[in-house]
């Protein structure tokens, strides 16, 4: 990445007054400095980062810092519970009508996402909360855009209304949520054209469209990647349309965010929802305290854990952890852990999330290949019930007969073998190192899928 | 400050359409970061570090990128130090000396690179919703303006409604789209639209390409097969591989730039959304660590609203008022 994360940028600072004994006023200047260059570089708006580093400075001088015998780590925990404080703590809900159906608007610039978040929504409604939505097409404007929806419409077996592209979009969402209601639906959802949010026409039309039904919710939808522009963005839609709650789009790109805390800053109002992926399911409910830690790239520890807890069986997480300990581990666990790992999601998501990745040997820049992952299934499979107890039962010809069965060559289940081995040699340290002296070394560990 | 006259003159001697077109498609851009500028300036009485802390923070906020903005305001330290400035005014000219010498303009190819024997093929490619089959659909009906028989390739065979889009461009502006089903293996679109190119004689082939997140190993890869199958096909081929990038982006912008650069060797950036408050900044950072040069821009969603860059309009439209207040010292 190109950038490193706050927490490595005031270690670094940090390790420079370090024998000094104590930390001067000037020090606290050079860790502000920092955090602003941190925030910045996150593409936070330079405005919000002027007020929060001066409010950090405040508590940082005012002894809660200076004093403390890791002035490095107190600083990143007064910049993480400023960032938790300016994000909010709690997650936000979707408003419901008190008389069905609640309508739910979609707005944003072109290109931020807002006809897949529409149907991620739907999806999202009917799939947890049992609901029973609509999907209304205003968007007349972009090519295709009433086509895409449909689409997706059809993939989720749910309805679309659309009256083509020669309509009034006032009048498309009027009567589609008169349909919506006579047909009992209880949310619609309107997907409305990307407009630029100094375009006067098409914002005035907008406020037509929000007049005509009154939506429960305005969602301002935004591309997480933007950059300073955010506040102007978030500034104008808020102000003209007076939006209800924000969704952040393409957030499983490898961008800081920092947008998201300028929109909540500028504002005020809540972001509700995450896209994190391509696929139809991957919109998540927006968890603004891991949001602070992901801009400051201290990695995003409670997505993991939750991810973690949702795929593994916890007692056989636990039988697993013993053998591990006693480096008793056979190729069957082995093929049990890769599943569950497989089942948390692409690698690369998962290894984006562990603080501190970014900083291991070897992690860094790792890619990893998903294909290979097969392949290494592929060799575990072709071996015997005994051999993958006891691998040491491997000679050439097993060895001949495993590459035949997989697919591979015997270099490769050498490969693997020597990995595997490797592997409980770690282990065994590991847990010989536990309790005794912290280890040093991190980066030899090797799975035999990274490259 | 000579240089900047020699700006001025050639920008306003230009009274041609494409001017006027740059002038308003910036218009919310200029006005905004000029006023600042002024502002800034009139505010201080002295050249100190918080007269340069705002002055990165305005720099900041046209996503220049914290990097360069840095090295920038470094070097003009040193410089107001040198030639003993004191009045924040007459650090105006100063920094927009140094500005220019970041843009370094002088020498770059922002012409497409064209076939000349036979058919040119371009490639599209960048991040999910820049804007690649808008930006070919501006481009598809420059060409056909230039009386040159274009295809378009449908190769975003992924998000729902993409292909229909296309078409829907291709009606627009009358040329063939080339595509297959929803779902289909996009290297394989190529191929058939090379073949099918070629047999219709085609000067152009735009190809367009599914939106993909530069962290994504495995639909990085599948570009970079796309690719490959363009040169096995067309050896000279691909002519130009045009990243799009959405001016709003920010510092992320960088890593695209990078990322696709590495898989698909990209000859060229595409600006879209200019029209809006953000200023794309970043393409000057992009410009100064990987010399890729921006080659349109995206001024608007009319059929004619995309420009060839311009770097001296671009400079000019961004920094006017500092140029102006540069050939004011000057006199």
């Amino acid at each position: 990445m190109a950038f490193e994360g706050l927490a490595e940028r005031l270690q670094e600072t940090m390790s420079k007054i370090k024998g000094k004994g104590k930390v001067s006023e000037a020090d606290v200047k050079t860790m502000a400095r920092e955090v602003r260059l941190a925030l910045l570089e996150a593409d936070v708006n330079f405005k919000v980062v002027k007020q929060f580093v001066n409010r950090v400075k405040e508590r940082a001088v005012g002894q809660e810092v200076m004093k403390s015998l890791t002035p490095g780590q107190q600083v990143i925990k007064v910049v993480n519970e400023e960032l938790t404080d300016l994000m909010g703590r709690e997650e936000s809900k979707l408003e419901q009508a008190e008389k069905p159906p609640t309508v739910i608007m979609m707005v944003g610039l072109q290109g931020s996402g807002k006809t897949t978040t529409a149907a991620k929504l739907a999806n999202y409604l009917r799939k947890e909360k049992n609901r029973n939505p609509m999907l209304v097409a205003a968007d007349v404007y972009r090519p295709a855009a009433i086509d895409q929806l449909n689409t997706l419409g059809k993939q989720l077996n749910m309805p679309v209304y659309s009256q083509g592209t020669e309509a009034n979009p006032v009048d498309i969402v009027r009567e589609g949520v008169e349909q919506a209601k006579a047909e009992n639906h209880d949310y619609v959802l309107l997907d409305t054209a990307g407009r630029l949010h100094v375009d006067e026409t098409l914002m005035e039309e907008l406020q037509g469209m929000k007049d005509a039904v009154q939506p429960d919710e305005v969602l301002l939808v935004v591309d997480a990647m933007t950059g300073q522009d955010a506040v102007n963005v978030a500034e104008h839609f808020n102000e003209q349309l007076s939006i209800s709650g924000v969704v952040l789009t393409k957030l499983d790109g490898d961008t800081r965010g920092g947008a998201a805390l300028s929109i909540r800053a500028v504002t005020e109002k809540p972001i509700k929802f995450a896209g994190m992926g391509e696929k139809i399911d991957q919109l998540e409910t927006f968890h603004p305290e891991r949001m602070a830690s992901r801009i400051l790239g201290m990695g995003d520890v409670l997505s993991l854990i939750e991810k973690a807890q949702t795929n593994v069986d916890e007692e056989r997480a636990k039988e697993l952890e013993k053998k591990m300990r006693n480096a008793d581990i056979s190729f069957d666990d082995f093929l049990e852990q890769l599943e569950q790992v497989k089942s948390m999601g692409p690698l690369e998501d998962i290894l984006g999330m562990i603080p501190g990745a970014g900083k291991m040997k070897g992690l860094k820049n790792m890619q990893v290949d998903e294909s290979q992952i097969g392949r290494v299934e592929a060799i575990v499979r072709s071996m015997t019930k005994a051999e993958k107890q006891d691998p040491k039962l491997m000679n050439a010809s097993r060895k001949r007969r495993i590459a035949k069965g997989s697919g591979t060559t015997v270099q490769d289940v050498n490969k693997l073998l020597k990995q595997f081995e490797d592997m409980k040699k770690m282990m065994k340290q590991m847990s010989s190192m536990n309790g005794k002296k912290k280890g040093k070394g991190k980066g030899g560990m090797q799975l035999p899928f990274m490259r | 400050m000579n240089f900047f006259k020699k700006l001025k003159d050639r920008v306003t001697a230009q009274t041609d359409t494409v001017t006027s077109k740059f002038k308003d498609g910036l218009e919310k851009t200029r006005s905004s970061f000029a006023e600042k500028m002024n502002d800034l300036a009139a505010r201080y009485r002295t050249v100190d570090e918080d007269f340069f802390e705002e002055l990165e923070e305005l720099l900041i906020s046209a996503d220049v990128g914290v990097h360069t903005v840095m090295e920038l305001t470094e070097e003009l330290r040193t410089e107001v130090k040198r030639q003993n400035v004191k009045a924040p005014k007459d650090v105006l000219p100063v920094i927009s000396e140094k500005l220019v010498a970041k843009l370094d303009y002088s020498g770059e190819d922002y012409e497409l690179n064209m076939n000349d024997e036979g058919m040119t093929v371009i490639l599209f490619v960048g991040v999910n919703g820049v804007g690649k089959t808008t930006t070919i659909g501006k481009l598809a009906h420059q060409f056909k303006s230039e009386n040159k028989n274009v295809v378009l390739a449908a190769g975003d065979t992924f998000r729902a409604g993409a292909i229909e889009q296309l078409a829907v461009w291709g009606e627009r502006v009358g040329v063939n789209v080339i595509k297959q089903a929803e779902g289909s293996d996009p290297a394989a679109v190529m191929y058939d639209a090379i073949q099918s190119a070629r047999s219709k004689k085609a000067d152009v082939l735009l190809c367009d390409t599914a939106g993909r997140l530069q962290n994504k190993v495995n639909l990085m890869k599948e570009l970079e097969k796309v690719k490959r199958v363009i040169s096995r096909e067309v050896p000279s081929a691909p002519h130009e591989v045009l990243l799009v990038l959405d001016a709003t982006t920010g510092q992320n912008a960088m890593t695209q730039a990078k990322t696709f650069k590495e898989l698909t060797d990209v000859s060229g950036i595409a600006l879209t959304k200019l029209d809006g408050t953000a200023k794309g900044g970043i393409v000057l950072a992009i410009r100064n660590e990987l010399n890729i040069p921006v080659k349109f821009v995206g001024l608007g969603e009319g059929l004619d609203d995309l420009q060839p860059f311009d770097a001296e309009q671009f400079t000019y439209g961004l920094f006017q008022e500092l140029v102006e207040a540069g050939d004011h010292k000057a006199e």
